[in-house]
C-alpha cells in the first residue's frame, strides 16, 4: 500500500505525530500536503526548490521575512491562527512593496490538540495562500509535551520579489506628504479581548484579518512612489507612525475625528481603558504618500475589498521633528509616542 | 457614542474656554502669583493629558496633579508584601492589572509572575472569588486597592464569600481614603492650592459632605468633578467664579453621578467590613493618620494580613525622587532632577511614573519631553 493510501484516523495529537516516524508520516501527508497542494510540497525533499529565471523576472530585488504566531485563543471571530500566520506574513511582505510568492510553515504543536482543529487551521492557511496567491512550499512539524507550549504555535518565512522601481522606506516622509489608513482601525485586539470571554461583553466584534497583498499591488499602480508603508499589528497605528517620524526625522499630525474606529471598538476601549490607537490591527496598512496622488489613490483604494473605508488621517509636516501629534476632536493637542510595556498579551 | 460624545463637543469647549479667559482676567488682577488648582484624582489627570486640556488653559491657571491614583501611592514595602505572599506556593495571588508593574525594593509582581509566582490580573474582586471556587486546594489572595471608590465592591465580595462559606479567599487590604489625604495636603506648610477638583467617583459614594472641611475650616474652593473633558472645563470655570466672587463652597458638577448623600448602601458595606487604621503610609507623601482601612475582627479569617506572615517591613523611597513635592504641587513634574532620566515609565523609580494616572508618567507619555527638560534647566538657572 502506498503511503498516501494509509488510513490516518488518530483524534488528537501525540508525541508519536511529531517523532519522525510513521505516525508523523501520515500526519504530514493527510494534514499538511492534502490541503497545501502544490508541486513544490510534494517530492517532499528537505528544501523547496526555484527557478531563479522565473522569479527574476518579477523585479530586481529579494524580499525575505518570519513571524512566529502565538495568538490566544486559535480560533476568534473573522479568522484563526492559520489565517493569521498567513495573512501575517503576506503582509509583512507586501507593505515593502514586494510581490509575495512562497511561505514555509514551521508548527510546534502540544500535545494533546484534536486533529480536527488543526485540519481546520491548516485548510484555513490554505485558503488565506489561495486567497493571497502564494504556495506554502516548505514545512516543519514538532510536537512536544502538555505545558512546553500553549496548544499551538506556528512560524511562516515568506519570500516575495520587489518590482523594479518600487522603493519604499520608513525614513521616506516629507513635509506635505498625506498619511492614509485603509479602514477601521483596532477590531483585532478588540476581537481578541472579546474572544477570550473575560470580559462578557454583549457585541462580537471580527477580526480584521485579510491579505493586504492585492490592495497594495493596485496602490502602486496609481501611485509608484508610496513614500512609506507598513501593516499597523502589534503596537497599532501609534507605533507605526512614530516609526515613520523617528526615521523620517519629521513630525506627523493626525486629526483624531477622521481616524476609523468601530463603535463597538470604542466602546470596548472606553470600558477597559485602551486606547484603539494602539490596539493591534491585522489587515491594515498605514501609508505615507506624497499629497498631489492622494485624491486618485483613496478613489481607486475605495474599490478594492480590503480598502473599501480608506481615508486620510493625517499629514506629514517639519518639526517637531521624531514627533507624533494628535489633534484630538475636542480642540485640543496630545502627543503620541510609543507603547510602554504589553497592553494585551498575545493577540497574534 | 452616546452619553459619551455629548461631553466631549468641541464646540461647548470652545465656549467654556472663552468663560475661562474672561474669568481668569478679572481674577488675575487681584492676584499675585499664577493660580494653582489641584485635580486630586488620577483619573482626572488622565482625561486633563488625554485630552490636551491643560494648553487649551490660560497660562496663568497651574493645575497641580494629586495624590488620587492609588497604584502611585503604593509603598515599596506593601509591593514586597505582595510579592512575598504572591510567592508562597499555596497561593493565587490576584490583582487589577496596572499594580503589575509598580516597583518593590526588589521587584515588581510582574516579574514575580515571571519567575514562576501565581500571580492572575482580574477586572473585579468577584472574578478572585469565582477563582476560590474552581481552586479550593489553593488559597485565593485578591489585592484590595483603591479609594472609597473600590471599597463598596470589596466589602460585598467578602460578604459573598461569608455567605458561601468560601475559606480559601481572603484580602490583602490596601484600601486608602481620600479626606485625610486631602487634609495632609492642605495642613502641608509650603502648599499653595488656590482650589480643588474633587474625585468625582469617590464622591459617588461618600457625598459631599466629606468635603465642607475644605471650604469652611481651611477656606478653599472645591467642586466634585467627572471625568470627561468637558465636566474638567465646567469644574474649571465653577472654582474660578467662586475665587472671583470670593466665595468658598463644596459644589457638585457631577450631579448626573453623584447624589448629596453618596451611596448609602455602599457606605453601609464599608462599615461593616472595614475600620480605619491608625496610621498608612503613603509613597511620596509618608505615613497619614487614619488614612487607610483594614478588615474588622469578625472578618479576620479573610484578611490575608492576619491569616499569612507577611514581611511587613516599611521601606525608604529612593532618595532622588522628588514625588512628595510633586504631589503638593511644589515642583511640576518636569522639574523633578530625574525625570526622563533615570525614571521612566520602563523603569519607574517614584511613584508617579508608575501608572498611566501618575502625574510623571503623563507629562512622559504625553508631554514633548526635549522641550520640558529645557525648561527644567532654565528654572535650575534662575534659582
Amino acid at each position: 500500500m502506498n503511503r498516501s493510501q494509509r488510513h490516518f484516523n488518530a483524534d488528537i495529537i501525540t508525541l508519536a505525530h511529531g517523532s519522525g516516524g510513521k505516525a508523523m508520516r501520515d500526519l504530514i501527508d493527510h494534514v499538511f500536503v492534502k490541503s497545501f497542494d502544490n508541486d513544490y510540497l510534494k517530492p517532499l525533499e528537505d528544501q523547496a526548490r526555484f527557478d531563479l529565471a522565473a522569479i527574476e523576472q518579477q523585479g530586481d530585488r529579494l524580499a525575505l521575512t518570519t513571524d512566529s504566531y502565538v495568538v490566544d485563543p486559535l480560533f476568534f471571530p473573522g479568522g484563526d491562527i492559520g489565517k493569521l500566520a498567513v495573512t501575517g506574513t503576506v503582509n509583512d511582505l507586501a507593505v515593502g512593496g514586494a510581490r509575495p510568492l512562497y511561505l514555509t510553515c514551521g508548527m510546534i504543536i502540544e500535545e494533546g490538540l484534536a486533529v480536527e482543529d488543526l485540519r481546520r487551521i491548516v485548510m484555513s492557511m490554505q485558503s488565506a495562500a489561495r486567497e493571497a496567491g502564494v504556495a506554502i512550499v516548505t514545512g516543519d512539524t514538532k510536537v512536544v509535551q502538555r505545558g512546553a507550549c500553549d496548544k499551538l504555535f506556528i512560524n511562516t518565512a515568506g519570500v516575495g520579489v520587489i518590482p523594479q522601481g518600487v522603493e519604499i522606506r520608513a525614513d521616506k516622509a516629507k513635509p506635505g506628504d498625506v498619511i492614509i489608513v485603509n479602514g477601521y482601525i483596532g477590531d483585532h485586539g478588540a476581537a481578541i479581548v472579546d474572544a477570550r470571554g473575560e470580559m462578557a461583553l454583549e457585541n462580537t466584534i471580527q477580526s480584521d484579518c485579510q491579505t493586504l497583498n492585492g490592495l497594495i499591488e493596485m496602490m502602486l499602480t496609481v501611485c509608484p512612489d508610496i513614500h512609506c508603508m507598513r501593516d499597523a499589528t502589534r503596537g497599532g497605528l501609534a507605533t507605526v507612525l512614530n516609526e515613520f517620524a523617528e526615521a523620517s526625522e519629521v513630525s506627523v499630525i493626525l486629526d483624531e475625528t477622521a481616524i476609523p474606529v468601530r463603535q463597538e471598538v470604542r466602546g470596548m476601549c472606553e470600558i477597559l481603558g485602551l486606547d484603539p490607537l494602539y490596539l493591534a490591527n491585522e489587515g491594515k496598512l498605514v501609508a505615507v504618500v506624497p499629497a498631489s496622488y492622494t485624491e486618485t489613490l483613496i478613489a481607486q483604494m475605495k474599490q478594492h475589498p480590503a480598502g473599501r473605508e480608506s481615508v486620510i488621517i493625517g499629514r506629514v509636516e517639519g518639526s517637531p521633528a521624531g514627533r507624533v501629534i494628535l489633534e484630538t476632536g475636542f480642540g485640543g493637542n496630545r502627543i503620541i509616542d510609543m507603547l510602554v510595556g504589553e497592553q494585551l498579551p498575545r493577540i497574534c | 457614542m452616546k452619553f459619551v460624545d455629548e461631553f466631549r463637543d468641541p464646540q461647548k469647549a470652545r465656549a467654556l474656554i472663552a468663560q475661562i479667559n474672561k474669568l481668569a482676567e478679572s481674577i488675575q488682577a487681584q492676584h499675585s502669583r499664577p493660580l494653582q488648582l489641584m485635580e486630586f484624582c488620577g483619573g482626572h489627570t488622565h482625561t486633563i493629558f488625554r485630552y490636551g486640556i491643560e494648553p487649551m488653559l490660560p497660562e496663568w491657571i497651574e493645575l497641580i496633579h494629586g495624590p488620587g491614583c492609588p497604584v502611585c501611592v503604593l509603598p515599596m514595602g506593601r509591593v514586597d508584601d505582595c510579592v512575598a505572599l504572591a510567592e508562597r506556593p499555596d497561593v493565587i495571588f490576584t490583582t487589577f492589572g496596572d499594580a503589575m508593574r509598580v516597583p518593590g525594593s526588589k521587584k515588581s509582581l510582574l516579574q514575580a509572575k515571571a519567575e514562576g509566582a501565581d500571580i492572575r490580573m482580574v477586572y473585579s474582586p468577584l472574578d478572585a472569588l469565582q477563582l476560590a471556587r474552581q481552586n479550593p486546594g489553593r488559597q485565593v489572595i485578591f489585592f484590595a486597592l483603591g479609594f472609597e471608590t473600590t471599597m463598596p465592591s470589596t466589602a460585598l465580595t467578602v460578604l459573598q464569600a461569608e455567605r458561601e462559606g468560601i475559606e480559601n479567599f481572603s484580602l490583602f487590604c490596601n484600601h486608602i481614603t481620600t479626606v485625610p489625604t486631602i487634609k495632609a495636603i492642605l495642613d502641608s506648610p509650603d502648599m499653595k492650592i488656590d482650589g480643588f477638583l474633587a474625585p468625582g467617583h469617590v464622591s459617588m459614594v461618600v457625598g459631599e459632605q466629606p468635603f465642607q472641611f475644605v471650604s469652611q475650616a481651611y477656606q478653599k474652593p472645591i467642586v466634585i468633578t467627572g471625568f470627561e473633558p468637558l465636566d474638567i472645563l465646567h469644574s474649571i470655570w465653577m472654582l474660578l467664579k467662586q475665587i472671583s466672587e470670593q466665595r468658598c463652597q463644596v459644589e457638585n458638577q457631577y450631579a448626573r453621578i453623584v447624589p448629596p448623600n453618596g451611596n448609602e448602601a455602599g457606605l453601609k458595606v464599608i462599615e461593616q467590613v472595614f475600620e480605619i487604621r491608625e496610621f498608612f503610609e503613603w509613597r511620596g507623601l509618608g505615613s497619614i493618620d487614619h488614612s487607610g482601612v483594614r478588615m474588622r475582627e469578625a472578618y479576620a479569617g479573610f484578611d490575608a494580613e492576619q491569616k499569612f506572615q507577611i514581611p511587613n517591613l516599611k521601606i525608604a523611597d529612593p532618595k532622588s525622587c522628588q514625588c512628595g513635592e510633586v504631589l503638593k504641587g511644589v515642583i511640576r513634574p518636569w522639574e523633578c532632577k530625574v525625570f526622563a532620566g533615570s525614571c521612566t515609565p520602563e523603569t519607574p523609580m517614584g511613584a508617579l511614573m508608575v501608572s498611566s494616572e501618575g502625574a510623571c508618567a503623563a507629562y512622559y507619555n504625553f508631554g514633548n519631553i526635549p522641550e520640558l527638560l529645557s525648561k527644567r534647566q532654565a528654572v535650575e538657572k534662575e534659582s
